[in-house]
């Protein structure tokens, strides 16, 4: 009864007293954990989402792969946390995830009101409307009084509502947790359109009963700049994300695959004159431009090596080759009318 | 251990305070009670730091921001710029609507079920045993899409839609009845009601009061059902039917105007109906079973039918063991109710996960969604704890 006693006022005691937690950065409590916590999609073809063999890959699974080949060399050392939409940005408020590679649109709000930072976008996309062909509509503006089914807590159910009241649609909303729902509610037929992100909506259109039944409306009613995401407080950690993305265009610039990268390196000697100043400090052979983050100098060469250059990554997930066919459009290099332009490495 | 009494003064002196049971459980109390404290404390402190930390202070103002999204199903009017306080509103007025709807179907269900599982005739209880076992072990969440499949299949196409006389119409996109619009005189009609009602009481007390003297019955229930339907609507015909209706005009894509049922609500309640019915008819056969059989032979053997035995004698005794069960149950229901967000309702639950996403304010919202859950189960707990103590056996 006494031992008892002690130990109850001994915990009150401890409990009572704040502890102020050391914060040790980023980059240091990733590489003591021994890998990459990577916040993802709970499952959106071309972006994120098991693969056959049960193995995430998308496009922002490759970002999370090039992150982990910046730091460790090894591109699985990654633990994928797939995060809903309502779970994500307080899972890495909370430090459950290192960084957020959700498809997560850039806003102000979110910069501003959460106390995180989008460092880089890794796919510009926008909003628009898939609807069956035969109600022979051809612009979204004709959907006067339609019901349109929607994925709750995104960007997706605000921008339709700014929509409806600038073109005063008097659009009647149906609104699902899971994308799934939405999805195959518009195929029974319960809503007349449905609506999500372009890149979304050639993915979801796979997913249908009748794919060929279905059009996609041409209006793209919102910028939706989507990239990956960090806690505020940590520069150096955001520095690693955004440049690990711009490595990957930057190699696309100069034309460096995974296939040819040993040559590239063998062909840009440190004592060749005539050698690419850029890809020699990207790529280790000259300077220390990895030291300033806090990473080995080879950082570029393997994040390349990892998962090749932007184009090659775009190509594997999102490309004509796959079941989704979304066009480069505005996610072409600066250098071919698109938006995808990165700073030097000097 | 010796118990010190207050009557024992020889050894009240000679006894230290940490020898005294009284005070050191007086005293393991207090200590624990710190610990408690301290520990919320510690919690609370350390969450105010965090967000501090953050940037992003705790506060409510973003209530009164527009909303900026619909609801598709909204008993209030709802607009674009509507605060989000309002719609949370709606929202908590959706989910109580569908619960309290949800319950009441379920309790007649679960009664009705309940009975039949007792029956003698083997069809009729294997029918209900079936229905019981089957809904009790599958996982609501799969029962609400599957009604929802099932009702979303069941239903014609828009193009198709079924009609009765161009005033109702059903389809996948919902049931459209015209909406009666109240006009300025209506409040005859509910001064009519509400006489109707005392009227019926009133009524039914002089036929209780008659039969205990005279033993003649008198069929209350029907007067008094004739009553309360049929003064409103002599004094509705009084008036000249002051009450219009807007009847729901095709448009290109919806109905517009009138009233409209969408196929989530009826998915959500059948849903939660039919779920919460099996648990409240097990809880009715296990308060049927537990009345000894000899009340049944009692009332046999004084010439009652099985019917009446049931109605009069098994049930109001069987009520006394069902009702503590039954408030688990309907604290379920409403719990229950937050899977509507999988279906498309927007209940509260879905309401503020929106708002939460948009707004970032987690840690606000989800404080507001636990406060309204335990404000509305404790008040059912507080309504059915004092119609159980009224209908509790008074043991002499």
């Amino acid at each position: 009864m006494k031992h008892v006693k002690i130990l109850v006022a001994g915990i009150a005691l401890v409990a009572g007293m704040s502890t102020a937690a050391h914060a040790a950065s980023t980059l240091e409590s990733v590489k003591a954990a021994g890998k990459l916590k990577c916040g993802v999609t709970t499952g959106l073809a071309g972006f994120g989402a098991p693969n056959d063999k049960g193995e995430w890959a998308g496009l922002d699974i490759d970002l999370c792969k090039g992150i982990a080949a910046a730091v460790f060399g090894d591109p699985s050392k990654v633990e994928y946390k797939p995060l809903s939409a309502e779970q994500r940005f307080t899972a890495l408020q909370s430090g459950e995830v290192d960084v957020l590679a959700r498809n997560s649109t850039w806003t102000l709000s979110r910069d501003s009101q959460l106390a995180l930072d989008f460092v880089a976008v890794n796919y510009y996309d926008g909003q628009g409307f898939m609807v069956r062909k035969d109600l022979g509509i051809s612009s979204a503006k004709e959907l006067k009084g339609a019901t349109v089914c929607v994925q709750e807590g995104t960007t997706t159910e605000k921008n339709l509502g700014d929509f409806d009241k600038a073109n005063n649609l008097g659009i009647q909303p149906v609104k699902f947790k899971e994308n799934d729902q939405a999805r195959s509610a518009y195929d029974e037929g319960r809503c007349d359109a449905y609506t999500t992100d372009a890149s979304g909506l050639a993915g979801e259109r796979t997913a249908l009963k009748a794919p060929d039944d279905h059009v996609i409306l041409p209006d793209i009613i919102s910028k939706e700049p989507l990239g990956p995401v960090v806690r505020h407080g940590d520069n150096q950690w955001g520095d690693i994300v955004r440049w690990t993305h711009y490595v990957t265009v930057i190699a696309e610039e100069k034309g460096i695959t995974q296939a040819n990268l040993d040559d590239v390196v063998k062909a840009n000697g440190p004592d060749n004159a005539t050698a690419d100043g850029e890809i020699q400090r990207m790529l280790g052979i000259t300077e220390k431009m990895g030291e300033g983050m806090g990473l080995s100098n080879d950082w570029g060469y393997n994040i390349i090596k990892a998962v090749g250059n932007y184009g090659e990554i775009f190509e594997r997930n999102v490309g004509p080759n796959t079941p989704i066919k979304l066009p480069r459009g505005l996610n072409a290099l600066w250098t071919q009318g698109g938006l995808q332009y990165a700073p030097p490495v000097r | 251990m010796a118990e010190i009494s207050s009557g024992d003064t020889r050894h009240a002196s000679t006894v230290v305070w940490w020898r005294d049971e009284r005070k050191r459980g007086l005293l393991a109390q207090l200590a624990v009670g710190l610990a408690v404290v301290g520990f919320a404390y510690f919690l609370g402190h350390n969450m105010v730091e965090n967000q501090a930390r953050l940037g992003v202070p705790l506060s409510l103002s973003f209530l009164t921001d527009p909303a900026g999204f619909q609801l598709s199903f909204a008993s209030l009017s709802v607009t674009l710029d509507s605060p989000i306080q309002r719609i949370l509103l709606v929202g908590a007025l959706n989910t109580l609507l569908a619960s309290v709807v949800a319950a009441i179907i379920a309790t007649t269900l679960g009664l009705l079920i309940g009975i039949m599982r007792l029956s003698t005739n083997w069809l009729v209880a294997r029918i209900a045993e079936v229905y019981i076992e089957a809904v009790r072990n599958v996982p609501l969440l799969l029962q609400l899409v599957f009604w929802y499949g099932g009702v979303l299949a069941a239903l014609p196409k828009a193009k198709d839609a079924l009609s009765i006389g161009d005033l109702v119409f059903l389809s996948i996109k919902g049931l459209m009845t015209p909406r009666p619009i109240v006009q300025s005189d209506f409040w005859i009609i509910f001064i009519a009601l509400i006489v109707a009602i005392i009227a019926a009481i009133g009524m039914r007390r002089w036929a209780k009061k008659r039969q205990i003297e005279t033993g003649q019955q008198f069929p209350s229930f029907w007067v008094g059902l004739a009553l309360v339907i049929g003064l409103p609507a002599l004094a509705s015909l009084a008036l000249g039917n002051p009450v219009e209706s807007e009847v729901p005009v095709k448009g290109t894509f919806n109905f517009t105007g009138g009233l409209s049922f969408q196929p989530e609500v009826v998915a959500l309640i059948l849903g939660l109906a039919v779920n919460s019915a099996a648990f409240i008819a097990e809880i009715v056969r296990g308060g049927i079973v537990a009345i000894s059989h000899g009340q049944t032979e009692a009332a046999y053997a004084l010439g009652l039918r099985p019917r009446v035995n049931l109605r009069l004698v098994i049930i109001p005794q069987a009520l006394r063991i069902i009702m503590p069960p039954m408030i688990s149950q309907y604290l379920n229901v409403v719990k229950n109710s937050t899977l509507a967000g999988f279906i498309g309702f927007p209940d509260l639950f879905s309401v503020i996960s929106t708002s939460q996403n948009q707004t970032g304010r987690a840690v606000e919202c989800v404080t507001i969604l636990m406060l309204f859950y335990l404000t509305v189960s404790l008040s059912i707990s507080l309504v059915m704890n004092w119609f159980n103590k009224r209908v509790a056996l008074v043991e002499r």
